[in-house]
């Protein structure tokens, strides 16, 4: 049987807490819970990650750094700003679905336990790549005359505000349709909030 | 009148569509006798020359360096002579060629009245146009919006040593075009941990952000050979305007165009992703010392 790598251990871990934290929640969740999951000694798991904290700010860059690269990939499309607005939506209501760990990790650890996240993870430092591929969808799109010239965090909260809601409201089991039902309308509601007058 | 043994070059310096600024920046050379001494001027605008601009214009005479300030218009007259024709005679056996400004370098502010006409020596904007693209070769461009007056003696001295000037894609002297404005701004700072001025005139804060300095991407020397002997536009607190580009004048000089935020142009040679990346970190951190006023930093009363 082929030997585990010290890279997909490290996977495995990240894996493990990802489901940990955003099921449990940041504080009840423990180390002895994670090292249980993945199969592995407490002792091994802090050749891994020194703290929880560490491994929650390492999860938190693992999330920025998917979603960072999904939507570089669809800015990169020679398509229209419309349907580049269309691909995002589709993507993170797939990942909702599919991973949906990733995006309550996002809204149910992060944003509800900034303390945990404060040294090292300053201001947008941890969630770069994700904001810094928002900040190019947002630019290409003004550059080519397909959205209106505004204030970034006015359009960025406006984006994944109401994204991060419409998931919010599918982890509550509020929608009564699946979040794939919505892509469309949701898609035309930001694009026309956002286009050129 | 100068002796037959007298060996040294010829200069000549005639204007085209010009507000006499690369005139008056020379003026302001320091050393102004003393490079002039190495040169018979033939003619100058507002130096005194061996013979008149009327003998110029009969066109009899050669000259080894020829400048030439303004933008170039085919169809202007100078004492009713073509100046197309004034030009040519001189460009054809002149040694050395200078377009001196950034009117004479790309067409620059004088271009506005007949875009399609107008244009520099060799360029026109970025493009190759101009009276003297077969001469190109001996083409030296001094941009900017005056050129600065030590540009013009480096490039005086370098041909008066017998020395090759060295010259970008644009024909500028590489010494005093490859590095940026914003090298050796005092303001540098600033533009790292991405604080803004608030407003002008002001010693704090970066003028990138808002106010529209082209420093980061405009080819210039003006923060380290600095104007008067003591400054540049950026210690001032007034933003660079790119003077020394192929675009200048370019519309609303005192704001930074942005698209959500985000400026349209970043630094020169770094992509947008990677600029918006250390933007973001850089911006997380708040120096204190840089915040406030330099007067109150430190202040024990």
């Amino acid at each position: 049987m082929a030997r585990i790598t010290k890279e997909e251990k490290r996977g495995g871990i990240i894996s493990a807490a990802l489901k940990l934290f955003s099921q449990k929640g940041f504080y009840i969740t423990t180390i002895p819970d994670i090292a249980q999951k993945v199969g592995m000694s407490v002792g091994n798991f802090y050749n891994y990650f020194a703290s929880k904290e560490l491994l929650a700010k390492e999860l938190l860059m693992y999330i920025a750094e998917y979603l960072g690269k999904r939507i570089r990939e669809i800015n990169e499309k020679d398509i229209s700003t419309e349907e580049k607005i269309y691909e995002i939506v589709s993507m993170y209501f797939t990942m909702a679905d599919e991973k949906p760990e990733m995006i309550q990790y996002f809204l149910r650890v992060y944003l509800s336990n900034r303390e945990v996240f404060g040294e090292g993870c300053e201001g947008m430092i941890c969630v770069s790549p994700f904001v810094t591929e928002m900040m190019i969808f947002f630019e290409e799109g003004v550059a080519v005359n397909d959205l209106h010239n505004q204030d970034f965090f006015s359009a960025f909260g406006l984006f994944m505000g109401y994204l991060g809601g419409m998931v919010f409201l599918f982890g509550e089991k509020i929608l009564p349709e699946p979040l794939e039902w919505y892509k469309t309308s949701i898609s035309q509601n930001i694009y026309n909030a956002l286009k050129t007058r | 009148m100068h002796s037959k043994q007298d060996k040294r070059p010829t200069l000549l310096w005639i204007q085209g569509v010009t507000c006499n600024g690369n005139t008056h920046s020379f003026l302001n050379l320091p050393n102004i006798d003393q490079l002039l001494s190495k040169f018979r001027l033939l003619n100058h605008p507002s130096l005194a020359g061996e013979y008149s601009f009327e003998d110029m214009l009969t066109c009899k005479f050669q000259c080894d360096i020829l400048i030439f300030e303004g933008t170039y218009d085919p169809l202007m007259k100078r004492g009713g002579v073509l100046l197309s024709k004034i030009v040519q005679h001189y460009a054809q056996t002149a040694g050395n060629i200078i377009g001196l400004g950034s009117c004479a370098s790309f067409g620059g502010m004088f271009k506005a009245s007949a875009p399609e006409r107008n244009s520099g020596l060799i360029f026109n904007e970025e493009k190759e146009y101009g009276p003297l693209l077969k001469y190109k070769a001996k083409v030296i461009n001094i941009s900017g919006c005056p050129a600065h007056p030590e540009w013009i003696s480096y490039t005086l001295s370098m041909i008066a040593a017998g020395k090759r000037v060295q010259v970008d894609e644009l024909h500028r002297p590489i010494e005093l075009f490859s590095t940026l404005a914003h090298h050796g701004c005092t303001r540098n700072e600033y533009f790292e941990w991405k604080v803004d001025t608030k407003a002008f005139g002001e010693k704090e804060g970066c003028l990138f952000y808002q106010q529209g300095c082209r420093a980061p991407m405009t080819h210039a020397s003006c923060n380290k050979i600095l104007w008067n002997e003591v400054s540049s536009k950026t210690r001032v607190g007034t933003p660079c305007f790119g003077c020394t580009e192929p675009n200048f004048p370019r519309q609303n000089l005192f704001s930074t165009k942005t698209n959500m935020s985000i400026p349209v142009d970043v630094p020169l040679g770094v992509s947008k992703r990677s600029y918006l990346t250390l933007t973001g970190i850089a911006k997380t951190f708040h120096v204190k010392r840089l915040e406030g006023k330099l007067i109150d930093y430190k202040k024990t009363d």
